[in-house]
């Protein structure tokens, strides 16, 4: 049993992390229509950050929580600006290829720089130690990345789904053009936007840090299957990705107790099923 | 059209569009008055639609004129053009589906004072009070108009610009919206319609403007309806 838990809790980090990748990439979608492949890329950029904050500059795990969403925002801030901007009304194959090759070459200059070894990063003393929960043990840390990570994707939900800002986002989703001609100014919501779902996936970078190490291919293996997350629960809805992302890292721990062979595969076996039966995804809209 | 456009809260002189490679307006000229309505008619794909949106900002490619409360606006984005006030009601209602009603009333922002309140729109529309918590397009299509009709009226614009705000809608609804614009007339708003049935615009409207494959080729005012009766019949083929 002790080993099932644990599994448990391995799946619930990870649906953590594929619940605020996927929240991001959902998110930009619905603003941008760009499928945002740079995202791995800016994941692994959020875990450098925290790492050169703390060797650089000497700001611990709780700045690296606050800036490093901030400067790896910035970046896409400036992606947004000066690259994807010019791929409005295109093709979405536009905007793919070019996130695509930039998170190629974000790799590679990471790579190039760093090695392809994993670089430590040290759970913050606050959150060291564990929870005997009487049926097992509970790494504080691990406890603390889920619930943070929970904190934060129902947050982003509620300005999206509840607030004037996320009615501004909703309706620019739908016809940008109208609200822009309601006296918003809609290019700089996509930006921000853009830049918002860049700083979503850095956080998840500094919360893995501590767990994963700090490597320049983090973003890139991981990537792949929050990509298939996105695909089954559909693009664009905001509680559909936080749910989905959450529920298949809880199943892809299950495998792990049950049928570990299965453990890499099953996410994609889900795909796969839920392609056939349900080709726009658990909470897609049809479009 | 060489009336004289002094005074006018907006004036169009030499209006070009295009949407994309096909130019869509030709040079067209009109003026709206502060107070007034004007309507503009013409036949299906005469550039009516068009000329609204570009007035507003919202066509990519446009040239000539267009002045509103003395200020030149064809260069400003349509956000920008919202802000100095003026707003528009689109042919297509553009009733946004992941909001509730109230968040399409109250969706675009207050650009200056002068606007109604909630509950003067509610006056107008009681209908809406009723479903502000339905999502926007699960309203009937009369429904939606008042929606549609009734978010532009918080803002403070000062020109409104409904484009077809009777098309597909039952008479009483239509009498309804007929009651409204001249409501909104009587407290000072100006407003530039486009209507494809003059019958009812002569109604509320004070001139007319007809257009033709993207130009004005005609107006009158509500008076000499009668007089140019047979000409309107010819130009809308009706
Ligand atoms: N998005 C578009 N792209 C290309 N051409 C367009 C577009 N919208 C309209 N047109 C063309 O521009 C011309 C004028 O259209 P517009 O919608 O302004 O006409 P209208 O007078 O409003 O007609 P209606 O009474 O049918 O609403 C038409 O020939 C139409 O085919
Ligand atoms: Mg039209």
């Amino acid at each position: 049993m002790q080993a099932l838990y644990g599994q448990l809790v391995v799946g619930l980090i990870n649906g953590s992390f594929y619940a605020l990748l996927s929240l991001g990439l959902a998110v930009i979608f619905g603003m941008l229509n760009i499928i945002n492949f740079a995202h791995g890329a800016f994941y692994m950029m959020g875990a450098f950050a925290a790492y050169f904050l703390l060797n650089w500059a000497g700001l611990g795990y709780w700045w690296a929580l606050l800036l490093a969403p901030l400067m790896v925002g910035a970046v896409g801030v400036l992606v947004e600006r000066t690259m994807l901007q010019w791929l409005t009304g295109l093709d979405h194959l536009y905007g793919l290829l070019l996130t695509f090759g930039l998170a190629l070459v974000i790799q590679g200059v990471f790579q190039n720089e760093f090695g392809s070894s994993g670089l430590p990063y040290a759970i913050p003393a606050e959150l060291r130690g564990a929870q005997n929960l009487g049926f097992m043990f509970l790494p504080n840390y691990r406890a603390w990345v889920i619930v943070f990570s929970l904190v934060v994707c129902l947050a982003t939900w509620f300005v999206i789904e509840r607030t004037k800002l996320g009615a501004y986002l909703r309706a620019a989703t739908e016809r940008p053009e109208l609200v822009r001609a309601f006296g918003i100014d809609v290019p700089r919501m996509i930006t921000l936007t853009y830049g918002f779902g860049v700083a979503l996936a850095a956080l998840a970078g500094v919360l893995a840090a501590p767990i994963n190490q700090v490597r320049p291919l983090m973003g890139a293996d991981f990537i792949i299957v929050v990509f298939a997350v996105v695909v089954i629960g559909g693009m664009g809805s905001i509680m559909g990705s936080i749910v989905t992302g959450f529920a298949l890292g809880l199943i892809e721990g299950l495998t792990k107790y049950f049928y570990p062979e299965a453990s890499s595969t099953v996410v994609f076996v889900i795909m796969a099923i839920v392609l056939l039966v349900k080709p726009n995804g658990l909470f897609g809209r049809t479009a | 059209m060489a009336e004289a456009a002094n005074g006018a809260l907006l004036t169009v002189a030499g209006l070009e569009a295009w949407y994309g490679e096909s130019h869509i307006l030709h040079g067209v000229d009109f003026h709206v008055r502060p107070g007034e309505v004007v309507t503009l008619l013409g036949r299906n794909g005469a550039g009516k639609t068009t000329t609204l949106k570009s007035v507003m900002g919202m066509i990519g490619k446009r040239s000539g004129s267009i002045r509103f409360d003395g200020a030149e606006t064809i260069r400003l984005t349509s956000d920008r053009i919202a802000r100095a006030g003026i707003a528009l009601c689109p042919e297509e209602r553009g009733i946004f589906a992941s909001l509730d009603v109230k968040e399409n009333l109250t969706l675009p922002p207050v650009v200056r004072p002068g606007g109604l309140s909630l509950d003067q729109i509610f006056e107008l529309f009681p209908n809406l009070k009723e479903r502000l918590g339905s999502q926007g397009t699960k309203l009937s299509g009369g429904e939606q108009q008042m929606l549609a009709i009734g978010r532009i009226l918080r803002t403070g614009a000062r020109l409104l610009m409904l484009d077809e705000p009777t098309e597909g809608l039952a008479p009483v609804i239509i009498q309804q919206i007929g009651r409204t614009i001249a409501r909104l007339k009587q407290s000072g708003f100006t407003i530039l319609l486009v209507e494809q049935n003059f019958r009812w615009a002569s109604k509320v409207a004070d001139r007319f403007y007809v257009m033709e494959h993207g130009r004005v080729v005609d107006g009158f005012a509500s008076a000499d309806l009668e007089a140019n009766k047979q000409k309107l019949q010819d130009y809308l083929g009706v």
